[in-house]
């Protein structure tokens, strides 16, 4: 079981070093005739004007939130998916009340306009 | 054990043979082969985007009315491959005021991430890279660094519109996990198990059939995971230049490419092997190859759906996208995989027909709550929006008429 977790370093190591590799030998190879006008960022077309740090949306900050909760409580779930030869009834319909408070958090989540992108 | 019914264990059997004559106890050297191979199947992986981008482009061409690529070699074969040669010598411009150590460090995590699924998919009855308990969350967790790197993409890159599309790909990918994450339970529920081997092997009959919502809530949110068309909001061209890839040049910007023709195959992999019984057909596990054979062709079909579907469809808006997963595929994922667990306890001394014709049933069900609640929130949706248009035309004549007066 150890030397499963070994190969999978092995790999993830090589699969992150395989495009590291090929964009290293190719920044070798490419030609560099660098220029201030060349480098100016490219934007859209025309010179930038002002700050790239823009104020964005609020809704994007929500979002991350309520994800933030859905994600780590359904992580919750799958060990209690696992083992679920080993519950009873009792268990299970623990789990399922688990899942009715977080269609709660949803329900609220939605009626708060969480969702709306107005 | 031939050559013919399974080539991988015996070429790797061979080659512990081989280092072990060399004066090397029996297990090290297995350790040893086993170490290479895996050190081999990245490139593989690698080596195989080549095929994929000359299919890709090969179907949406054909479903276009037009012939794709045809010109470098016998059917355009080798298109990609000039391609390749063609990016690799070009230029890396680094852009004035970017973050560097994000900038570089982008690419790479945008292929590395889709690389990373590999190690955990069984491909045949002998061959399953590395059999780990807890593959399904190993694919959650890996799956996401992908994301990381798009995001690093658009932030690092001291452009407005990047940075825009960053923040819609934040968005669209963490909201669209949530329905993912939810589907890949109800798999892991009726196997009992997160390891990859062992749901496939689950699976004499496919969990396709006692689970067709989760598939296809699946099947929706990989391809929006991926950020391909209708969901390609990251890289609306129309909106936001080029999106989160706008500053990138040379074979870097080529890496972002690789990476999302690999995710799209890697998904096809992992929702053939979670949904449609992954190696499993007759024969398999007396002859491994054939089980290559059938996990590969459920794959392209998955596969050809996928790029149909990019083919064929418009893309959505933000605040579509956001509602159609928060509003509909959430809670549909939330009542599949409770009724999913539900059936599972209460059905459990049935027999396997009689539990997955219950499954079906409860599945029915949902779609048909869901179809019906639909149809009347567009209805009502439909009378809002008349209301108003009346009530618009209303307010021009008026004001048309007031104008007239004076």
């Amino acid at each position: 079981m150890t030397i499963s977790w070994l190969y999978i370093g092995i790999f993830l190591v090589v699969s992150l070093g395989l495009p590291a590799v090929a964009i290293i030998l190719a920044g070798i190879l490419a030609p560099k005739k660098p220029s201030p006008e060349k480098s100016i960022i490219y934007e859209c077309g025309v010179d930038t004007h002002g700050e790239t740090w823009v104020q964005f949306k609020a809704q994007y900050y929500l979002i991350g939130l309520v994800f933030l909760i859905f994600d780590i409580e359904t992580v919750f779930l799958y060990p209690w998916a696992v083992a679920f030869d080993r519950l009873g009834l009792f268990a299970v319909l623990e789990g399922l009340l688990f899942i009715g408070i977080l269609t709660g958090g949803l329900v609220y989540a939605w009626k708060k306009g969480a969702f709306e992108w107005a | 054990m031939n050559f013919l019914s399974d080539p991988v264990t015996f070429i790797g059997n061979w080659l512990t043979g081989l280092v072990a004559s060399l004066g090397m106890p029996k297990e090290t050297a297995a350790a040893w082969v086993t170490g290479v191979a895996v050190g081999i199947l990245p490139l593989l992986a690698m080596l195989w985007v080549l095929v994929l981008i000359w299919y890709e482009r090969k179907v949406i061409g054909r479903l276009q009315d037009r012939p794709g690529p045809n010109r470098v070699g016998p059917f355009g074969l080798i298109q990609p491959v000039a391609d390749m040669l063609k990016i690799f010598l070009k230029e890396h411009i680094l852009p004035a005021g970017v973050d560097r150590i994000p900038y570089n460090l982008a690419p790479i995590l945008a292929v590395g991430g889709v690389l990373g699924m590999w190690i955990v998919v069984p491909f045949s009855a002998t061959v399953h890279g590395v059999d780990i308990n807890v593959g399904a969350l190993y694919i959650i967790a890996v799956g996401a660094i992908g994301t990381l790197g798009i995001i690093f993409a658009g932030y690092s890159s001291n452009n407005k519109y990047a940075l825009l599309a960053a923040f819609r790909v934040v968005a669209q990918l963490i909201s669209y996990e949530i329905p993912m994450v939810l589907a890949l339970l109800v798999p892991v529920l009726l196997a009992r198990s997160m390891g990859m081997n062992t749901i496939v092997q689950a699976q004499p009959v496919w969990f396709i059939l006692a689970a067709p919502l989760a598939a296809l809530l699946f099947f929706i949110s990989s391809i929006a995971e991926v950020g391909r068309s209708p969901f390609d909001l990251a890289e609306a061209e129309s909106e936001i230049v080029a999106g989160f890839n706008t500053e990138y040049s040379g074979l870097k910007f080529g890496m972002f490419y690789v990476g999302e023709f690999l995710h799209a195959f890697t998904n096809s992999l992992i929702f053939t092997a979670l949904f449609l019984g992954g190696w499993q057909g007759p024969g398999a596990e007396q002859f491994p190859i054939l089980g290559f054979i059938y996990f590969f062709l459920k794959t392209v079909v998955v596969h050809f759906l996928g790029i149909a579907i990019r083919g064929s469809m418009p893309r959505f808006r933000i605040d579509q996208v956001m509602q159609l997963n928060w509003k509909l595929f959430t809670p549909i994922a939330l009542a599949a995989f409770s009724a999913a667990a539900l059936v599972e306890k209460l059905a459990a001394n049935l027999g396997d027909a009689a539990r997955i014709g219950i499954h079906i049933l409860v599945n029915a069900v949902i779609l048909g709550v869901v179809l019906l609640i639909g149809s009347r929130v567009f209805k009502a949706r439909g009378i809002r929006l008349d209301a108003l248009a009346e009530r618009n035309r209303a307010a021009v004549k008026l004001s048309m008429e007031k104008s007239h007066d004076s």
